[in-house]
């Protein structure tokens, strides 16, 4: 058996690198830009706010499943193509700065607007004030929302298997398909849990560092 | 000497200050009083520049001053809130040394030495890595008060220092006041306690709720 696991181990890896790399270059992507988003969301330019809203709406409305589809199978149609890492990327990347800009809205908008005053007959500048007084206060607010939408990523990149990327499921999946047993489903899961369990840590000494203060 | 002239200040088309004109002399303690609702806030927020005035005028020194739109660090109205609204994110140390860093471009030594005789006139000594949070209601108003002075405002406001705190706190801030005031700081302070007012005041302002 062992000499099994060490047979199929390479591909499962090579599957869940591809995993990682989805995983990581989403949450790049998407923290500033759902950061951004969020400030638009809240800006005083009406028009910017409503569109915005909309694409928030659609985003988190409908399954990230069909937004996928939409991308690599339908935009082609309209003469639009990605390949097929690519399109995967584009789909989370728009998806999670959905979710993430509602976030940091709330996450703004709790802030006390005193904060601002006194920053305010201190001198600050706006960009000092958002830098030093108000980032800080909204990143540990957010901490929380932030892991677990991280997590959810970790188990949302599985979906990237309906347009044939050949990420950790496919790995395992296509194991089991030709060699008829389990092992490799269960050993795909193992190695999810092995990545939750990095992130989860991870989280908790982000969240760790901002209690320090309250 | 800042002199108020004619200020007017209305919200929603509803009018608060109505005409009026104050004078705070260099050095002493100008006190505001009236009832609850009469703008008393309003006309300290007009005078550090966080509320814009529909009309009247601001003479500082003699010369036109817009609270609104100051950016000369010579003129800084300091600023201690009811609330105090202390960053929760900074220590003591902090929440007094950033704006004096960032804004008058002190050195980090310059601004934590000042920030030292500061915390130890206000007996706030020790306290120095502690954060907002952990700090009592008395000690967190020294710290607001050390955060606006460590500015070297050319005044120094309060908005109701009395109400936040423990009754028997109110002696230490008086004495704090009138501490403040041999050191030669100009000083406003908004008050509904009149017992309070009449302690500590070389002047005192009434302000009264404008009939619609
Ligand atoms: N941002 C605002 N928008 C509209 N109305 C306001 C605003 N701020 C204050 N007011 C109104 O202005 C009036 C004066 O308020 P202000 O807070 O200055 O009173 P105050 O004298 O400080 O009262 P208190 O002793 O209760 O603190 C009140 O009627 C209040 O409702
Ligand atoms: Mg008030």
């Amino acid at each position: 058996m062992l000499h099994y696991v060490s047979q199929i181990l390479p591909s499962l890896l090579s599957g869940a690198w591809m995993t990682i790399k989805i995983f990581f270059w989403t949450l790049i992507a998407s923290i500033p830009l759902g950061i951004l988003a969020s400030l638009g969301l809240t800006s005083k330019i009406a028009p910017l706010r409503w569109i915005l809203k909309f694409y928030v709406w659609l985003m988190r409305g409908t399954p990230l499943l069909l937004q996928l589809i939409f991308v690599f199978y339908g935009l082609p149609i309209i003469g639009i193509i990605f390949q097929r890492y690519d399109a995967a990327l584009f789909a989370f990347i728009l998806n999670y700065t959905a979710y993430f800009a509602e976030i940091f809205r709330g996450g703004f908008q709790a802030i006390d607007p005193g904060q601002y005053e006194s920053a305010r007959v201190l001198r600050l500048t706006r960009g000092q004030t958002l830098r030093k007084i108000v980032i800080p206060q909204v990143i540990k607010i957010v901490v929380p929302s932030i892991g677990n939408e991280t997590i959810n990523l970790i188990k949302d990149s599985s979906l990237v298997y309906v347009i044939g990327l050949g990420d950790l499921l496919r790995a395992g999946n296509v194991a089991t398909a030709r060699d008829v047993t389990l092992l490799p489903l269960v050993l795909v899961g193992i190695i999810y849990l092995l990545m939750t369990a990095i992130a989860t840590y991870v989280l908790r000494k982000v969240e760790q560092h901002y209690r320090a203060w309250r | 000497m800042l002199e108020l002239k004619k200020i007017k200040k209305q919200f929603n088309g509803r009018t608060i200050l109505n005409n009026f004109d104050m004078q705070v002399q260099d050095n002493q303690i100008t006190t505001i009083v009236g009832p609850s609702g009469a703008g008393k806030t309003t006309l300290l927020r007009c005078i550090s520049g966080l509320e814009k005035i529909d009309s009247g005028s601001f003479v500082l020194d003699g010369k036109p001053f817009d609270p609104a739109n100051n950016r000369d660090n010579d003129n800084v109205i300091g600023v201690v809130f009811q609330d105090f609204q202390l960053f929760p994110n900074l220590t003591v140390l902090d929440n007094i040394t950033l704006a004096p860093q960032l804004v008058l471009k002190q050195s980090k030594s310059e601004a934590e030495k000042r920030a030292q005789e500061l915390i130890d006139q206000l007996n706030l000594t020790g306290k120095e890595g502690l954060y907002p949070y952990q700090l009592s209601g008395g000690q967190k108003q020294r710290l607001a008060i050390v955060r606006a002075l460590a500015m070297n405002p050319k005044i120094l406001c309060y908005d109701e220092p009395t109400s936040a705190l423990d009754p028997d706190l109110r002696q230490t801030v008086e004495d704090i006041i009138l501490g403040l005031k041999k050191q030669n700081m100009t000083q406003i302070v908004v008050t509904h306690d009149m017992e309070f007012a009449k302690n500590i005041a070389d002047q005192l302002v009434r302000v009264e709720p404008i009939k619609a």
